[in-house]
């Protein structure tokens, strides 16, 4: 469904995205992880895009789609969230998402948007009532209706960026259920993005991982996670070293106790 | 039908009558230049409302009153003709300038900034060009001979103009009621909020401002082109210029720029004050209401952002003696 070959980012001699290819098949949730400035977001922006990339191709469904401007490549099928969410605060929940129906579906019909927006505000967990603000929403509501304003464009291929920060245990899970939902009764294609591994390990089908702009592993979530060069990335070069210092300190506190 | 409708008739009902009615020509001619700048006023908010904030507008209606005019003295194009031509101009000039500042993003004070040469620009070449223009002193329109009169659009009866403008103003009023309630505007607001998230629900972000920003700046060529056709003369400093466009931002500020009616009640009060000022102090008052307007501008802003208007709706709708916070106090008391 998603092939990328190649892609590179560059903003003045700093490689943000390095030479990285990856596909993404029909129906499969990919993880994308890797530690903060390790390029996740800049290929999300690249692919939604938000930024024309340096070099590389993106084919979506067989067409090129790099460098198209955002507008294009939602009507094509791709739809995403924002890391941090981003509202109209001017307009009602309800207005928020028709917005997206209307102009995300490329069809510009009211009708079908306000259905778009029943459908996507039902399926998220929000209400539909025509004039609920957005200030009565919590962090987990904001998150909730990010993905609602995605849904209503009617995409094919989903970009959730780091959809669970700022929220707590319950809600995060809740959240990755949401996801595996969406894939599952929607049969929307997705690749999540993600800081926190535990919970997307769980969900996702496949998973990728990012450091300084380039791909250090793919695969199974169980192969990564076990992965040498993933442990150190995420835990430091010093990993064995540390985990020694952390069982001696509670070995302590045990004696001290 | 429901009362708010028939209000509306009854009003509108009210206004067609007075000329018939009432036959002072100076109130006439007052009520006239209410109409076509509360048109003009009306036209900048269209942009105004999105944070769109341009100083060009001057430009536009200068474009008008003068494309129209030229037409009509050097080439005789009946200003039926040279109207649309004087439109299509500004409409031109609109795009041209706005294009690339929303194609490469220039937003805020560099947008007004941008806007603010456009007029300065217009004004330069009405006032360089004096060999057809009259420059800095003025332009006049021929007479048309008697009997042509509809064919030159001139008319003497003020009555007549008072109609003409009622019902260009009404129009106006009903481009601002068709965008507040299409989804343009939602796109507007979305857009005037965050650029990037509005590109990301699919609103192809410069084609939405480009659409608004040509349906204002056409809007104001027909203000300058009314204006130059009932004044009968025109000077740069009246119809064009960075002290035209300032006026716009007053008067619609004032007024209420988030309401149909704002900038019409911004003409009311603009117009009134040049009036009294004109008639209390005569000539030791020329410039005066600028400084005024300054003065307003800046209280307004910081004190009344949402216009004369907007802040007596909110009112209405929400006393503020008995604002929700304190309904609810009175509730819970009621409770006790």
């Amino acid at each position: 469904m998603l092939a990328v070959e190649g892609l590179v980012k560059r903003f003045g001699g700093f490689r943000a995205v390095n030479n990285v290819s990856f596909r993404v098949e029909q129906g499969e949730i990919l993880g994308l992880i890797g530690p903060n400035g390790s390029g996740k977001s800049t290929i999300f922006n690249m692919l939604s895009g938000t930024l024309p990339p340096t070099a590389g191709s993106i084919l979506f469904d067989g067409h090129q789609i790099a460098g198209l401007a955002p507008h294009r490549i939602i009507n094509r099928g791709i739809g995403r969230t924002f890391q941090i969410p981003r509202p109209f605060r001017r307009l009602s929940i309800f207005e928020n998402v028709v917005l997206a129906g209307f102009y995300g579906q490329g069809r510009h019909s009211r009708a079908r948007a306000e259905e778009a927006a029943e459908r996507s505000l039902g399926m998220v967990g929000l209400p539909t009532d025509r004039n609920a603000g957005v200030d009565g929403l919590g962090a987990a509501g904001l998150k909730k209706l990010e993905l609602a304003k995605a849904l209503a464009t009617g995409p094919k291929l989903l970009l959730a960026d780091e959809s669970l920060g700022g929220l707590d245990e319950k809600e995060m899970d809740q959240a990755a259920d949401m996801l595996r939902k969406i894939r599952d009764e929607l049969g929307i294609t997705i690749i999540w993005v993600e800081h926190i591994m535990g919970v997307l390990m769980r969900v996702v089908d496949r998973v990728m991982v990012l450091d300084h702009g380039e791909k250090i592993a793919e695969g199974l979530p169980a192969d990564v996670a076990g992965d040498r060069r993933v442990i150190e990335v995420y835990l430091g070069t010093d990993a064995d070293a540390s985990l020694a210092a952390a069982a001696a300190a509670q070995a302590r506190r045990r004696i001290e106790a | 039908m429901n009362r708010q409708v028939a209000g509306w008739i009854v009003a509108l009902a009210v206004l067609v009558a007075l000329p018939f009615v009432h036959r002072d020509p100076y109130h006439l001619h007052l009520l006239v230049l209410i109409l076509i700048w509360s048109f003009a006023y009306t036209s900048w908010s269209i942009m105004g409302r999105f944070g769109l904030v341009s100083l060009g507008h001057g430009g536009f209606m200068g474009i008008g009153a003068y494309v129209t005019a030229l037409l009509w003295n050097h080439l005789g194009v009946s200003p039926w003709i040279g109207i649309p031509l004087s439109m299509v101009t500004a409409g031109v000039l609109a795009l041209i300038v706005a294009y690339p500042c929303f194609r490469f993003r220039i937003t805020g004070h560099y947008f007004v900034l941008v806007t603010l040469a456009l007029s300065g620009i217009v004004l330069q070449v009405i006032t360089a060009t004096r060999d057809y223009t009259g420059g800095s002193l003025g332009y006049t329109p021929h007479r048309a001979q008697s009997g042509k009169g509809l064919y030159a659009l001139q008319f003497d009866d003020k009555t007549t103009w008072y109609l003409i403008a009622l019902a260009v103003w009404l129009v106006g009023l009903l481009i601002w009621r068709w965008i507040d309630r299409s989804m343009s505007r939602h796109a507007m607001e979305a857009i005037s909020e965050d650029e990037d998230a509005a590109a990301a629900a699919g609103v192809n972000v410069t084609v939405e401002k480009l659409k608004i920003t040509l349906i204002s700046a056409l809007m104001t060529a027909l203000a300058g082109a009314l204006y130059c056709q009932y004044q009968m003369f025109i000077s740069p400093d009246t119809v064009s210029g960075i002290a035209v466009s300032l006026q716009m931002v007053f008067a619609v500020i004032v007024g209420g720029v988030y309401v149909a009616l704002g900038p019409t009640v911004g003409a009311v009060i603009t117009i009134l004050l040049a009036e009294i000022l004109r008639i209390g102090f005569g000539t030791r008052a020329v410039g005066w209401d600028n400084l005024v307007y300054g003065l307003l501008l800046v209280l307004f802003i910081i004190f009344l952002p949402k216009g004369i208007l907007g802040s007596v709706i909110d009112w209405i709708k929400a006393p503020p003696k008995m604002s929700r916070g304190h309904e609810q106090e009175t509730i819970k008391a009621a409770r006790r």
